[in-house]
């Protein structure tokens, strides 16, 4: 069946995915949360920032991570600074590019989520003595809890699926950076259609299921909801 | 000091609220206005759910908001009963009415209300493993007053708890609220439109307009003032206390008295010596310059005129009556009022149609 080289992309890949998804959870619920809230004017322009990987092309979105990340950039220069050396081909690299990559994905789900959910049962909560906090944990994510799980799904799977961010960021690495959907690429650059068919078909399943997954589980979540 | 002081100023695009009022510390607040007038702004400054630039507010002597105090909502002892019940959909009945009293119980102090006494008194005790999607109207509003009430609260608001539900669901629910009012010692601001709710369950009367406090009185006093503007229309009357003093087996009536006099009303089943409440519509009043004994009309009560005012329709009159203290109004013809002779202080006898006993 599948070569060790590609069991070893195909591990990579869902570390990768399943890191971004994590560090994503994380960072993307407050942005979701303050988007989903605020009446602040830099609403829009923060908004916007979010949703940039939509549209941009990876390759823009890679190139301009490989210069602030490089040797002469910022973050460059920090992560050298801190001795944890460079980041662009590293594993972590495409982590930090990846999160950027796949910020939409988990922010927007869950700022509908935060939105749909509306003032009222915060108010609720505020009258039987929750402070905001304790009232964000007990309240708004157990009712947003259908747009977690969709969010993490989504940034998952793209994640998964990226391919210009990585081959500019990470490069072709075996067992480092060398994704999936690189792997791939390879295979068809060196006429291995064989192999090509064999990883795209494990990639085609795995996305369908994951939508599957997710339409066929919305319509419980909606009612208990 | 058993007092609520409230001073609330804002101003927003198309409505404004400027408010000074003090209310008793005790029984039922009902703040009544038609929609557009303010009352839910005022009880969620009163929550602090709003923040308005002017504010004070102080509560049987804490001061909870003022120029240097700012309490957030979740800080204030306060028990609030939104206009839909909004009880939390992924807990239980049990677990929404555990949800306010586990954080209470940090804050509270020994006094107050238990859970238990909370789910005796709305009837929800066969209610607590179920979902709110698995209650109907009627109960998810008791549920949502046992809440409320489960933190015990040392103010109790009430955002028109009724307005949502049909009439048989507001006969369900009056009861409750009414064993509330007897057997709790917890001030309670109850925000309303409906006249009838009114009658039942106020004692105080706050009458707001466009964010303004028109009247604030005793119910008796303020339903039977005649200089406000805002009318009850068909509903204008008065309430009055009374106890049920003589039970008429024969013809089915018991005598209802009060402060003043008595009448007799349809025996409803309620013990003798039970405290209740008499409510008279103006439109059920007749005036006339005699007893009236050949009529139909079974309560016809010796009284003094106060007052004659104009009504909203120029063929009639509301005339301001005085029962020995008790006030009463009548709803006249103007023509009838001419041909009376009304004027302060003329005797007249008021022939009663129709008299509701409630509570």
């Amino acid at each position: 069946m599948l070569t060790s080289d590609e069991l070893q992309a195909l591990w990579l890949t869902v570390r990768l995915a399943a890191v971004v998804t994590t560090i994503l959870l994380l960072i993307g619920t407050p942005i979701a949360w303050w988007l989903a809230r605020t009446r602040c004017r830099w609403k829009g322009p923060i908004a916007a920032i979010v949703a940039l990987p939509l549209v941009l092309p990876p390759s823009v979105l890679g190139f301009y991570l490989l210069l602030v990340m490089g040797p002469h950039g910022p973050i460059g220069q920090l992560t050298e600074a801190l001795g944890l050396g460079r980041l662009p081909f590293t594993f972590w690299g495409l982590v930090v590019a990846s999160v950027f990559y796949s910020l939409p994905f988990m922010v927007q789900p869950l700022q509908t989520a935060f939105e749909s959910i509306g003032e009222r049962p915060l108010e609720v909560a505020a009258t039987l003595r929750a402070s905001p906090l304790d009232a964000f944990f007990t309240v708004a994510v157990p009712l947003a809890l259908p747009g977690f799980l969709t969010a993490s799904v989504l940034t998952f799977a793209h994640t998964v699926g990226e391919f210009g961010v990585v081959l500019m960021i990470g490069g072709n690495l075996p067992g480092v950076t060398r994704v999936a959907s690189v792997q791939i690429y390879d295979h068809v650059e060196a006429f291995e259609y064989a192999s090509a068919h064999r990883l795209s078909a494990v990639m085609l399943v795995f996305a369908f299921l994951v939508l599957l997954a997710l339409y066929a589980w919305r319509p419980g979540a909606r009612k208990g909801a | 000091m058993n007092r609520i002081q409230a001073r609330f100023q804002l101003a927003w695009p198309g409505f404004g609220l400027d408010v000074d009022i003090a209310l008793p510390g005790r029984g039922v607040t009902v703040l009544f206005g038609h929609s557009g007038s303010g009352k839910t702004t005022l009880l969620r400054c009163i929550a602090g759910l709003e923040r308005p630039p002017v504010g004070k507010l102080s509560i049987n002597g804490d001061t909870w908001q003022d120029e240097r105090t700012w309490l957030p909502p979740h800080r204030r002892p306060l028990g609030y009963v939104f206009q839909e019940a909004s009880l939390f959909p992924h807990l239980s009945v049990l677990g929404n009415l555990r949800y306010g009293l586990r954080r209470a119980k940090t804050i509270a102090n020994g006094q107050g209300v238990s859970l238990e006494h909370a789910i005796d008194l709305l009837g929800i005790g066969h209610l607590l493993e179920r979902k709110p999607d698995r209650l109907s109207g009627g109960e998810r509003s008791r549920v949502a007053i046992a809440r409320a009430l489960a933190v015990s609260p040392r103010l109790l608001l009430l955002d028109e708890p009724l307005a949502a539900l049909d009439h048989d669901r507001k006969q369900e629910i009056l009861p409750y609220l009414e064993r509330l009012h007897d057997e709790l010692e917890v001030p309670v601001l109850y925000v309303s439109h409906a006249p009838d709710e009114v009658a039942r369950i106020a004692d105080h009367l706050v009458v707001l307009e466009d964010g303004r406090a028109l009247a604030s009185g005793p119910l008796g006093e303020t339903l039977a003032r005649l200089d406000l503007p805002i009318r009850l229309g068909e509903d204008t009357g008065v309430v009055i206390d009374a106890v049920v003093a003589e039970r008429d087996e024969q013809w089915h009536l018991v005598r209802a008295s009060f402060a003043g006099g008595s009448v007799w009303v349809r025996d409803t089943g309620m013990a003798v010596g039970h405290r209740a409440r008499v409510r008279i519509l103006a439109r059920d009043v007749s005036l006339a310059h005699t007893h009236g004994d050949d009529s139909s009309i079974l309560n016809a009560l010796l009284a003094h005129v106060v007052a004659v005012a104009d009504e909203a329709h120029p063929a009639l009159a509301l005339v301001r009556l005085d029962v020995a203290g008790t006030p009463l109004i009548a709803r006249v013809t103007r023509r009838s009022a001419a041909h009376l002779g009304l004027r302060p202080g003329l005797p007249i006898w008021a022939q009663i149609k129709a008299v509701a006993l409630i509570g």
